[in-house]
């Protein structure tokens, strides 16, 4: 009897003494942050959320917007994105480019430093260029083809040339590098603001091959330095005072928390336990966007981004390989009023494939050449159909099956769209969602009829949207093939002449939209945002990345 | 004893290899892999990728060697998360799920069995019926029902907690009694039931007829034998809750192991997917295991010399 009793209290014991060494420890970490909740105007913490932790902090391996929001503020490129979408000197104090626009000669400022203060050089943008490429890099980098710009840089990447130095990056002295260009690009200085395009420190790289896992062995130069890292919990940033431009950062530090919850997100923007929520780094849920408009009327922000919500026709697959079929579908959905009563961003109609705030030759594309490639028309839809089934011999069509990935946006629209289709053509389409993973699988392996897509500019220029088209192309998933259009394209890539590139591109856009309707564009995207009306100088992009490295509370 | 605690312990290796094999072959049968986007990248990088993870190979080999490598320890490095092990990241993630678990566990064994006593002992009085009619209701709402709940009122309306995060003590208060309830219900009604049994048996009458005073009864008699049903819950109990409640980590923001195991399914971080699998079953594992031991240890019923070893 005793030595049982003796053991139910040993096993209390142990169970108590766990607790309290959880306890302990959880205080620890706790300490790790300051500037919480309910301070002044006059404190400059600015606390965010992200809803995924970033899956590295090594600018080669990068590849999704948070880690484009975590890497704005830890290093800086040759230039900057600025607020007007033009790019600004970064640690490119001035630069050069020859006639042909194939040469550009980078002249690095003297100050700029890393944050161990050494000075950032050419070598080490040279270096990092090479890490992106070469073949040997483990993991490989999945964004090396941002670097296909360069002289031979995709021949070295997939081994056809072995020695990097006849690849077009050149190391003239330690504050000049010059780059040599493939084929002329007028928007290829802006990716020189590019995550991909980043400089590492060559010597801290080469010492240790980890050097991106852990927050006190990585040596950035950027604005600000990581200097809290909880796996799944908490990011913290603290001004860097070793960067060149530190007069004009005015945060101390930046906290974000990584929930990947938008109701949550929304939740603690309320209680005051956010600055800034919503897009790109989090989410605010469609439900609640009307009454974060009516609660918060001043903080509420919805600003045009350069993509695209579409829908993707399987064009070798019954019945869509029929174009008037395509176009019938496109025609009888009712795109405002899915804005209208079921986004609720304020997001824009679409008619074309290259969203507003896309760079043309002088004004924005958009402005130049109108997305005027049809109109909603239920009867001439109609009309349409009928010639489509007669072309192909139908007497009814075949079942039809629309895809997206699950999210409750993606099914309202979806819902909305299939209860068009059905009131305006008579058609039943039966719609299914399927798990993230699942769905790509499909839509990449041609396996679907109708699916969801987006597609987000990667450099301001309309090529971004346009060259995804030709036959073949990696992301064509529609499977379109049009010799005529291959060729407006490689005409636009060749061709130096601002005019005649962009008048192909439009060109090229008016076929696969109003000729072919290759794709059903449904809306260009709004970024959704509350930010708190004392916080300033954030700078989203045309592609809606975010920049908070120069935000500041008044 | 000691044949007995090797047998279990045989059976949960085994158990455990069966789940491992499972898992990897199940994993595998998905649609999808870890480098996919939607921007799809590149085959040649695609396949210099496949190929600098092993998924190149033939898939029993790729099995082989993760056996091979779970023997020795090594539970490998996340596919999605660039030069992280995968056991520094359970490990981290693990913390803020087993401290919210097990404050939540204490509270519940302690106010769950406190209140089955008192509604046993006051079998049919308000106080029995006002417990029981709680009990119903915590078993009935679902803990995300409740979580949201409790968020908004004392997080959102009344301010006296954050809504979401995890760095200050009342941190803790929300998520706890989110994840409480459900037990404190379950082991209150476990626990009546129970000791009203026990009450009622012959030996209980035999000791109250000895004239041994309500006290000794009480601790000695009833409680001890009342408490065994709730030992057996106890156990499993425990494990669910410190392996972390996905939709409670959710809600109150926490980045614990459950948020790590429904991400890393939907990155196919293969890794990562077997590493929490083996975790968790290794904490399932032993929460049974243990049971069974303090089960003999309770229960006087239940005699070591294997008659009838549970």
């Amino acid at each position: 009897m005793k030595k049982k009793s003796w053991l139910v209290l040993m096993t209390l014991v142990l169970a108590f003494s766990t607790l309290l060494a959880a306890c302990g420890s959880g205080s620890e970490s706790g300490t790790g942050t300051s500037g919480q909740a309910g301070e002044g105007t006059a404190s400059q913490d600015l606390r965010i959320n992200m809803s995924a932790e970033p899956p590295t902090f090594d600018p080669a391996q990068a590849k999704d917007s948070q880690t484009n929001t975590a890497l704005k503020l830890m290093y800086e490129g040759l230039t900057r994105m600025g607020a007007d979408g033009n790019p600004a000197p970064g640690v490119a104090e001035k630069w050069d480019v020859s006639e042909d626009g194939l040469k550009y000669t980078f002249h690095l400022r003297d100050n700029a430093t890393w944050n161990n203060g050494e000075p950032v050089t050419a070598e080490d943008f040279a270096y990092a260029w090479e890490h992106v490429l070469s073949p040997d890099t483990a993991p490989a980098s999945e964004y090396a083809y941002q670097l296909y710009y360069l002289k031979n840089g995709e021949a070295f990447n997939t081994g056809k040339i072995k020695d990097f130095s006849q690849v077009g990056v050149k190391v003239v002295d330690e504050k000049t590098l010059e780059v040599t260009l493939e084929n002329p690009a007028p928007y290829w200085l802006g990716l020189t603001s590019f995550y991909t395009y980043y400089p590492v420190n060559k010597k801290n790289v080469e010492a240790n091959d980890k050097w991106a896992a852990k927050a006190d062995t990585m040596v950035t130069n950027g604005p600000f330095t990581l200097t809290t890292w909880t796996t799944g919990q908490q990011l913290a940033w603290t001004k860097n005072d070793k960067y060149w431009d530190k007069d004009n950062i005015k945060l101390n530090t930046i906290t974000a928390s990584l929930v990947n919850s938008g109701a949550t997100e929304y939740s603690s923007y309320q209680s005051g336990q956010l600055d800034y929520a919503g897009a790109p780094t989090g989410e605010i849920p469609t439900d609640q966007i009307p009454a974060a408009k009516q609660q918060f009327p001043d903080q509420f922000q919805a600003k045009g981004i350069a993509s695209t919500y579409y829908y993707e026709f399987n064009n070798k697959e019954k019945p869509f390989n029929n174009a008037k079929i395509r176009k019938a579908f496109a025609m009888s959905i009712n795109r405002q009023a899915i804005v209208d009563n079921v986004t609720l961003g304020g997001q824009i109609p679409a008619f074309g494939f290259v969203p507003p705030g896309i760079k043309g030759q002088t004004d924005e594309y958009r402005t130049e050449h109108k997305d005027s490639y049809f109109k909603e028309d239920a009867a001439q839809a109609k009309t349409l159909l009928a010639e489509g089934m007669k072309e192909e011999g139908y007497t009814t069509l075949p079942p039809i099956t629309l895809i997206y990935n699950s999210s409750e946006a993606h099914q309202k629209i979806a819902l909305a769209i299939a209860d068009m289709w059905k009131s305006n053509l008579g058609v039943d389409v039966k719609t299914e969602n399927q798990e993230w993973s699942v769905f790509l699988n499909n839509r990449q392996s041609g396996n679907f009829q109708v699916a969801r897509a987006g597609w987000t500019a990667d450099y301001n220029d309309p090529m971004t949207f346009m060259d995804m088209w030709v036959t073949g192309g990696g992301n064509n998933n529609a499977g379109y093939a049009n010799p005529a259009y291959d060729k407006l394209i490689a005409d636009a890539k060749a061709t130096q002449d601002a005019a005649k590139r962009m008048d192909d591109m439009s060109k090229a856009e008016k076929m696969l939209i109003e000729d072919d309707m290759t794709v059903m564009p449904i809306y260009y995207y709004t970024s959704i945002s509350l930010v708190k009306p004392n916080l300033k100088g954030i700078v989203v992009d045309f592609s809606g990345a975010i920049d908070f490295s120069k935000a500041y509370f008044e | 004893m000691v044949r007995y605690i090797a047998g279990k312990f045989l059976f949960m290796l085994v158990s455990l290899f069966i789940l491992v094999s499972l898992t990897f072959f199940l994993m595998k049968v998905i649609p999808g892999d870890p480098f996919m986007s939607e921007r799809a990248v590149q085959p040649q990088i695609k396949a210099r990728l496949m190929a600098q993870y092993g998924l190149d190979q033939p898939i029993p080999v790729q099995y082989v060697r993760y056996l091979g490598n779970v023997v020795q320890g090594d539970l490998g490095i996340s596919m999605k998360y660039q030069n992280q092990d995968v056991t520094g990241r359970i490990a981290q993630t693990f913390k803020p799920s087993l401290q919210i678990g097990i404050f939540a566990i204490i509270i519940s064994i302690i106010v769950g069995i406190v209140l089955g006593l008192i509604a046993a002992l006051y079998h049919r009085k308000l106080i029995d019926h006002v417990a029981m009619t709680l009990a119903i209701i915590g078993i009935a709402v679902p803990s995300f029902v409740l979580a949201t709940l409790i968020q908004y009122l004392f997080a959102l309306k009344l301010g006296w907690f954050n809504v979401m995060g995890f760095s200050k003590p009342s941190d803790f208060v929300l998520p706890v009694a989110a994840l409480a309830v459900q037990p404190i219900a379950f082991i209150a009604r476990l626990t009546r039931s129970s000791m009203l049994e026990v009450l009622n048996s012959e030996y209980i009458k035999t000791a109250k007829a000895k004239g041994l005073n309500g006290f000794t009864i009480m601790t000695r008699h009833v409680v001890r034998n009342g408490i065994l049903p709730v030992v057996t819950y106890v156990g499993p109990m425990t494990a669910n809750v410190i392996t972390g409640s996905v939709v409670i980590e959710q809600i109150f923001g926490i980045g614990g192991i459950g948020k790590v195991f429904v991400e890393s399914i939907t990155n196919r971080d293969y890794t990562m997917i077997m590493g929490v699998t083996i975790f968790y079953g290794v904490i399932l594992m032993l929460a049974r295991f243990i049971t069974d031991i303090l089960y003999v240890l309770i229960d006087p019923r239940i005699k070591l010399s294997g008659r009838k070893g549970a």
